[in-house]
Parts: structure tokens; C-alpha cells; sequence
């Protein structure tokens, strides 16, 4: 059903992708997390009615506009690229894709482009209750279009309330509310915005730091530090349990994302969680080397925390592709797992009884279409690794998410560290005295934005070769184009993305010197 | 309530949906024809100031009309969404470098150490204006005069056409239409700036300008429309779905959806209108009944595509293979769920006419842009 399709196509397609996605992920989060630090000030502003909460919330509000812009610019391409270069896919599952992606125009951009005019323009317009509440609006719609866009993300790693429509060739919705509440999108969702939060604490308390560091603008250094410190400290702890939740989730639904995120090729009982280590390069099934060069592990955390069972069996990469352990389905019944052979060899199966069902259909043989579909309903769980020839194809990058994950977790755990300094030095009034705390809070600034985006390695890498978990591999999923029209629109976007970065941060670091006096406009 | 509704039903609600969102956005698409117009009709950079200010706040309703305008269409009529945007890769790739550069120049404009420099920014400006109004009508053109695709039996589409799309540019009939819509929009935000800048500089040439583009727009608008009515048009067949040529397709549907007929004559006579008494009287609501307008007019278009056993996105390939609302569209469960989303757009619509009436009561002048708020 698919014509031979160029290898170089799917990568150039899939750069191009990650291209967009991660530059569209440099200013994103910084617009989840800053929009809510803003409306906790403009709300502080209107309570107290000090000016100097309105200079802080305008000084933030200016380097928000800023970032919001380019976040804009970035999205619509993602949207528009599951069509021009995806759209295979797009016809296969957009019956459900769609939805959570028209919701979100309809209920989070709107509201955020509508409320956004009144927060920078509506200043002497509308009253003081009427801007603050435009503000919180805002936030709640930034945050609102993220939830759809991750409920269709989830719902890529983990399909669910779907079936497959043989006449259509595509995929049904069966049940929006099993979509809306897979547990694979809550946490994606949750885990995603608590992250964003994260980043654009350190972000403000970066900022002040430099601030504080140069003497300068104290009074707004200081509150933005307490507002941003306490904040960023709540959501980690958020963190750490939508992190928890989503770990769970991939290694329910996902076993090969969690085994390469622990580099494990090996699985075992009780398996431990590797805190440091190195998974040894060149490393491939059954070559005879051991997994890592070093490691350091807390014994059975991994197996806790994927099945919560420190005894449980976490199968590795090569148990994945061979088969044969026995694990406990969602009904709660053990199986002997197969092998990616056998899985290939029924999705092969799905793949040719749905050619043979279309042939039957357009002759009106019944009984060859009635058998068809009998094969096709028994292969069907496997039909994305029809299209698949080689086992070791569904193995994805595992260094890459590897160390992706663990940088982020390590991060993760070294934010909470400076949000906790951070507050208590600003509450025993040191924290200006503390050169090393504002230099290092300083340097964090990136550390956070390069967390953020290993989230989305993992998660994105770590699934390969899928777009839809087990149903379409990336190679099914792509448009048919020429490759160098890919490459060519891949340079051209890099291009303009890149000169658009420079020029965000040349703005963004000359607003921060000029600092909030003269209203930061 | 969307319940006992049958498939064609729904998926005849959801055409609906999608032209009028279209039919908002090519309304909306005034910012765009505002970008192309400031130097034409601000000379001092004080007026060039006023002029970006007055559209810089209202460019993410139409960004975001786009976007909900994708995202519908990609949830109603996902069959479309596949064909085109893989099929006509280089005319979507246009349209949307055309739209990234707009986003930050905005808010780059004006801004110290802006790296590329503010007139770069009034280029994108500029060319987001111009490529896109006239992309976004060249694609808009192809539901009537077709494409070359092919769609196989698991509906994956081929794109046939050698310039991936780029062949669509070269079509008069397409181009006719684009031009139409570059004028319109260009018209529309002369009107709108009468409206919105209390500037007598940029009012006077406003109204000089508004003849210079209205008449370019009424003889593209009339060459594409009276074309229509005259051409073989893509019909189908309600029980074979058999699709096949049927001459004077078009003039048939508006004669037999009168109410279509109705609603366009209705549109074409308030966009004159209102250009009209923006000439000759000194009226400057124009914007609102042109405006108003607009959308019936492009409303009626879409409807005359879609609707009567029409394929909306015909291939000249294989006929075949053309896209009808049937056949395009998502199932009978997700058009009703969709549907019961789509009751969100009245209130949408509420808060946005709201703010937009609390924002606009007082025209935009140049002391306000020494005011303590955010300028671009």
C-alpha cells in the first residue's frame, strides 16, 4: 500500500520536524511558566496598589511579548507540517489528530490573542480588575492550548479510544472522553507545564540575579526572586510526581522508550535506576559487550518505579526485539511476549488482508472480504510493523535518549537545590551579599532551556521508529515528496529560524540593561 | 442536539464551519493589506508609527483565524488536509515563510538592537501582506478550477503536478482570484484605518488610495466570478459518487441554492456600499458594512464549492479522485463531537467583539503612542 519510499526522504522529514519542534520549544515553555509569574504580580499590583508591582509586571510583561511572538511564528508551522510533510499520517489518524488540534484554535488561541491585546494595550483603556483578569487569561489560555496539543501527543505514544475503519483505511475515533483522559496525556500534559514552570522561574531568577549582581533595580530583583523562587519550588515538586507519572506510563505502554532511556539492554528482575553512567558506545544486541562502561545505581528503583514491584521484570532492548518473557497485559493476565520477527510477520499479515479486502470489496466477493477481515482483526495490534522488514528497526537511538533523560533528571534535581538557596538567602537578606548564588543562578538560565528540550528528545527520540505507537512507523507516515525539496525548505528554515533567535536574544538582552525604568516599552 | 443528525448532515454543518471561518479570515486578512500599504500612506515616521500600532493590535486574530481555519479543516476534512498541503508542498511552504516572518516583526520592529533592522522588518511586513493574500486566494481559486492528484485505495494521495503545486501560480483563473483577494485586503484596511487612526495626513490619502485599489479589485473579482458562471464545473453523483464534468456547474448552484445566490448578491452589494460611501460621503464605518460584506460574499463561494453534489477540491487528473465533502470528511462520531465544540464559537466570538469595541472606542492617535503602554 505504500510505493517504495526514500530513506532519505523520512530523515530529511524528520530534521525538519525536530528542526521546527525544538526551536518552537526554545519559547514556549518560557510562555507557559512566565505568563502565570506575571499574573501573580499584576494580582499583588491591584491588591496593594504599589506602582512598583506595575513597573515589575510591565518589565516582565515586555520580555514576554518578546518570546511570545517567535513562539507564534514556530507554531504554525508545526500545525501545518503534519500536512505538507506527513500526510499519510495525517489522512491515517487525522479523524482523531484533529480534533484536540481544531479545539485548541478554537478555545486557547483565541482567548490568548484576545486578552493578550488588552494585557499590553489596555493598560489606560479598561479597568484595573477587568486588565488583571485579561492577564490571568492569558496564562490560562497559553496553558489550555497546551493541554490539546499534548493530549494529541499523548495520544500518539499511546493510542486509545480508536478503532480502524477497513473501508476508510484510516483510523475512528470511538470515544472522545478515553482520548481527552488517557492517562499517557494527562501526565504529558501535567509533567509539561510543571517543567515550563520551572523554566521560567530560573528564567526570572536568572534575570534578577544579573540585576542584583549589578547593583541595580534591587527592590524588583528581590520580589521577582521571592515570587519566582517559591513558584518554581512548588512546581518541582509537581515535577517530580508528574515525572514519576509519566515514567510509569512509558514503561506500561512504551517498554522499548524506557529501556533505552536506562540504556538497558539486558532486562532483569529487580532492575536498578542508573543515577550515573555510561552506556557503552557502539554498543548492539548480542555483540557480547557489557551495557555500560560504568554505572552507578540505585538497586530495584527501576523496577519499582516502572511497575511498582521492586522485584518486577524490566525487559531490556534485546528481551524487546526477541521476545519470549512473560509480562501482564492490561487485564491483568501474564503473556509471553513475542518477538519483533513475529510482530513484523502479523503486521505483514494486517497489511495484505486489508489490500485483499479492498480488492474483494470492488469485485463484491463477500466471502473473500468477510475472510479478509478475519486476518485483518488479528493482526491489527501490530500493523505498523508491516511496514517494517529489519527487527532491529524498532530500536531507537538509545545513547541519545539516554543521556537526554538523565541530563533532565539531573538538572531537575539541581533546580530544586537553587530555588532552596536562592530562598533562603533572599529571606535572611544575603542574597546580594552572595556573588557566587547570583552567578551560578545565572548560568542556570541555559541549563534550563537545554532540560526542556531533552524532555522532548526523550520523548520523541525514545519512540522511534513510531509516529503511532506499534500502528505507523515514521516511514509510512511521510508525504511523498522529493527528498531535496525537503532539504531545501529544511535549510531554509533553518535559516530563518536561526536569524530570528539572534535576533530574539539581541532584543531580549538589551531590554533586560535597559531594565524597567523607562517602562521597558 | 447533534445527535440524530445523519453523516451528510454533519458533514454539510461542518462545511459550513469551515467557510465561515474562511470567509472570516479573508475579512480578517485587512492586516495583511495594511502591511503593504505603509509607505503608500504613511510618509513621516510618526504616521508609519500609528499605522503598524493600529494593525499590530488585531494581526493574531488573523493569525489565529488561520490557524483554527488549518486545525478545523484538518479535523472535518482530514482527506483534504493530506492531499493538499503534501500535494501542493511549495505553495504551502510560501504561505507559511510568509507568515513566520510577520509574527516578529511586530514586536521587533521598534525594538533597539533588533540585529536585522527595522526596514527589514517592514520588508517582511510587506511580503506577508502580499504573498499571502495572493497565495491564500490562488489555493482558495483551486476548489474551482482543480488540481492533479490522485488518491489510491487506502486514500493516500499523489501529488501529480510537476511544480508541486507551484503550477498552480501560473493558472489566470487562480491568479485572478489571488490579485482580487491582495486588492480586497488592501481595501478593506484603507477602510479600516479611516476608522481606527485619527490622522487627517493618512485619512486624505486613505480616501485617494481606496479608489486606486477598489477598481483593480472589482475587475479581478469580476473577470474570476463571471468566468465561473460560464465554466464545466465538478459534479457528482449523490448515489454512484460517480464525479464528472457538468457545464455551467456554478451558475447552476446559485440558481438552485437561491439562498446562496441571495447571500452573495447580498455581500457584493455591502462591499460597494461600503467602499462607495467611504468615497463620496465622509462616512468612515465603511470597514464594518465592506466588512460584512466580505464575509457573506466568500461565504457564499465556499458554499457554491462545497454544497449541491459539488467536489470542492476537484483533481484534473482523475476525476475520481476528487475530494467532495463526502468523501473527504471525518466520521459521522468525530464530526459530532467537533460539532458540539463548534458551540464554543458564539461565545468565542461574544468576548472577542467585546474587547475589540472596549480596545477600539477611542480612534488610535499619535499622543497615545507617548503613552506608557506597549508600542511597536
Amino acid at each position: 500500500m505504500i510505493e517504495h519510499i526514500d530513506s532519505a526522504l523520512v530523515d530529511w522529514s524528520r530534521a525538519q520536524f525536530a528542526l521546527t519542534a525544538l526551536y518552537h520549544w526554545l519559547f514556549v515553555p518560557l510562555t507557559l511558566g512566565i505568563t502565570f509569574i506575571i499574573a501573580f504580580m499584576e494580582t499583588l499590583y491591584v491588591k496593594t496598589g504599589d506602582p512598583e508591582w506595575k513597573k515589575i509586571t510591565k518589565f516582565w510583561m515586555t520580555l514576554f511579548g518578546i518570546n511570545f511572538a517567535i513562539g507564534v511564528s514556530t507554531g504554525i508551522i508545526l500545525e501545518f507540517e503534519f500536512g505538507t510533510n506527513w500526510s499519510n499520517y495525517s489522512w491515517f489518524v487525522g479523524d482523531i489528530f484533529g480534533a484536540p488540534l481544531a479545539i485548541e484554535g478554537i478555545m486557547a488561541f483565541f482567548m490568548e490573542s484576545t486578552f493578550i491585546a488588552i494585557m499590553f494595550f489596555g493598560w489606560n483603556k479598561v479597568s484595573k480588575k477587568f486588565h488583571l483578569l485579561s492577564t490571568w487569561l492569558v496564562a490560562i489560555g497559553s496553558n489550555l492550548s497546551a493541554l490539546w496539543i499534548l493530549i494529541a501527543n499523548g495520544w500518539m505514544q499511546s493510542p486509545v479510544g480508536m478503532h480502524f475503519n477497513p473501508d476508510t483505511a484510516r483510523n475512528e475515533m470511538l470515544d472522545f472522553l478515553e482520548v481527552f483522559l488517557s492517562p499517557v496525556g494527562i501526565n504529558k500534559f501535567l509533567h509539561t507545564i510543571t517543567s515550563s514552570y520551572v523554566l521560567a522561574s530560573v528564567f526570572v531568577i536568572g534575570v534578577s540575579a544579573w540585576f542584583l549582581l549589578k547593583g541595580r533595580e534591587q527592590l524588583l530583583a528581590k520580589r521577582s526572586i521571592i515570587i519566582a523562587a517559591v513558584f518554581g519550588l512548588v512546581s518541582s515538586l509537581f515535577l517530580i510526581y508528574t515525572g514519576d507519572g509519566s515514567a510509569y506510563q512509558v514503561a506500561q505502554k512504551q517498554p522499548m522508550k524506557l529501556a533505552a532511556m536506562e540504556g538497558l539492554y539486558e532486562g532483569s528482575e529487580g532492575a536498578g535506576l542508573i543515577l550515573l553512567g555510561m552506556p557503552t558506545p557502539g554498543k548492539e544486541i548480542n555483540d557480547g559487550q557489557d551495557d555500560y562502561v560504568f554505572k552507578f545505581e540505585i538497586p530495584k528503583l527501576l523496577s519499582f518505579l516502572g511497575y511498582r514491584n521492586a522485584d518486577a521484570f524490566v525487559p531490556g532492548v534485546k528481551d524487546i526485539v526477541e521476545g519470549g518473557f512473560e509480562y501482564e497485559d492490561k487485564n491483568g493476565e501474564i503473556q509471553i511476549a513475542l518477538s519483533a520477527m513475529e510482530k513484523i510477520e502479523m503486521g505483514k499479515l494486517a497489511i495484505n488482508a486489508l489490500s485483499s479486502y479492498k480488492k474483494a470489496k470492488k469485485v463484491d466477493d463477500v466471502v473473500i472480504q468477510e475472510e479478509s477481515l478475519i486476518i485483518f482483526r488479528e493482526n491489527f495490534k501490530y500493523f505498523g510493523y508491516g511496514f517494517l522488514n529489519d527487527p532491529k528497526s524498532i530500536i531507537p537511538n538509545v545513547p541519545i535518549t539516554f543521556y537526554s533523560f538523565h541530563i533532565m533528571v539531573a538538572l531537575g534535581f539541581y533546580f530544586i537545590l537553587i530555588f532552596a538557596l536562592v530562598l533562603v538567602f533572599v529571606f535572611k537578606g544575603k542574597l546580594s551579599n552572595k556573588k557566587w548564588l547570583l552567578r551560578l543562578a545565572i548560568i542556570t538560565v541555559p541549563l534550563a532551556f537545554i532540560a526542556s528540550l531533552s524532555g522532548w528528545i526523550v520523548a520523541e527520540v525514545g519512540r522511534q521508529p513510531w509516529t503511532i505507537q506499534d500502528l505507523l512507523p515514521t516511514v509510512a507516515s511521510v508525504s511523498q515528496i522529493d527528498a531535496s525539496a525537503v532539504q531545501i525548505t529544511f535549510w531554509l528554515f533553518t535559516l530563518v529560524f536561526t536569524a530570528l533567535l539572534i535576533a530574539e536574544l539581541k532584543i531580549m538582552f538589551k531590554q533586560i540593561k535597559i531594565g524597567p525604568k523607562e517602562g521597558g516599552h | 442536539m447533534f445527535e440524530s443528525l445523519s453523516h451528510l448532515v454533519l458533514q454539510q454543518y461542518w462545511w459550513i464551519i469551515i467557510s465561515l471561518l474562511g470567509s472570516i479570515l479573508v475579512f480578517l486578512l485587512f492586516v495583511q493589506g495594511g502591511q503593504t500599504l505603509i509607505y503608500t500612506l504613511g510618509k513621516t515616521d510618526i504616521e508609519r508609527r500609528l499605522i503598524v500600532n493600529s494593525l499590530g493590535r488585531k494581526w493574531e486574530f488573523t493569525f489565529s483565524t488561520l490557524v483554527t481555519f488549518g486545525g478545523a479543516f484538518f479535523a472535518s476534512f482530514p482527506l483534504f488536509y493530506s492531499t493538499s498541503f503534501g500535494g501542493a508542498y511549495w505553495v504551502w511552504m510560501l504561505i507559511l515563510f510568509a507568515f513566520i516572518i510577520q509574527a516578529v516583526s511586530y514586536e521587533f520592529r521598534s525594538k533597539p538592537n533588533n540585529f536585522l533592522g527595522a526596514k527589514t522588518y517592514e520588508v517582511f511586513l510587506f511580503i506577508n501582506g502580499m504573498a499571502g493574500t495572493i497565495l491564500l486566494g490562488i489555493v482558495v481559486a483551486t476548489f474551482f478550477t482543480g488540481s492533479e492528484f490522485s488518491v489510491n485505495e487506502m486514500n493516500f494521495s499523489k501529488w501529480e503536478g510537476a511544480a508541486r503545486g507551484l503550477e498552480l501560480l501560473l493558472n489566470p483563473h487562480n491568479l485572478s482570484l489571488g490579485l482580487a483577494i491582495f486588492f480586497l485586503a488592501r481595501v478593506l484596511a484603507i477602510l479600516y484605518f479611516m476608522n481606527n487612526i485619527d490622522d487627517e495626513n493618512i485619512f486624505k490619502r486613505s480616501k485617494k488610495q481606496l479608489i486606486y485599489n477598489a477598481i483593480p479589485f472589482l475587475v479581478f473579482f469580476l473577470v474570476f466570478v463571471i468566468w465561473l458562471m460560464f465554466i464545466n464545473g465538478f459534479a457528482y453523483n449523490p448515489v454512484s459518487k460517480n464525479v464528472s464534468y457538468e457545464s455551467y456547474k456554478y451558475l447552476h448552484n446559485f440558481l438552485q441554492m437561491p439562498l446562496v445566490l441571495i447571500i452573495f448578491v447580498v455581500g457584493v452589494v455591502l462591499v460597494l456600499l461600503g467602499i462607495g460611501k467611504s468615497i463620496f460621503t465622509i462616512c468612515t464605518k465603511g470597514i464594518w458594512v465592506a466588512g460584512a460584506g466580505t464575509i457573506l460574499t466568500v461565504l457564499a463561494l465556499f458554499l457554491l464549492a462545497g454544497f449541491n453534489n459539488t467536489a470542492f477540491y476537484p483533481s484534473t487528473f482523475d476525476l475520481q479522485s476528487s475530494l467532495t465533502i463526502e468523501n473527504a470528511s471525518s466520521s459521522k462520531y468525530t464530526l459530532k463531537v467537533m460539532a458540539y465544540v463548534s458551540l464554543m464559537v458564539p461565545f468565542v466570538i461574544a468576548y472577542i467583539w467585546y474587547t475589540w469595541r472596549a480596545m477600539n472606542n477611542k480612534k488610535i492617535d499619535a499622543k497615545e503612542m507617548e503613552e506608557d503602554i506597549h508600542i511597536y
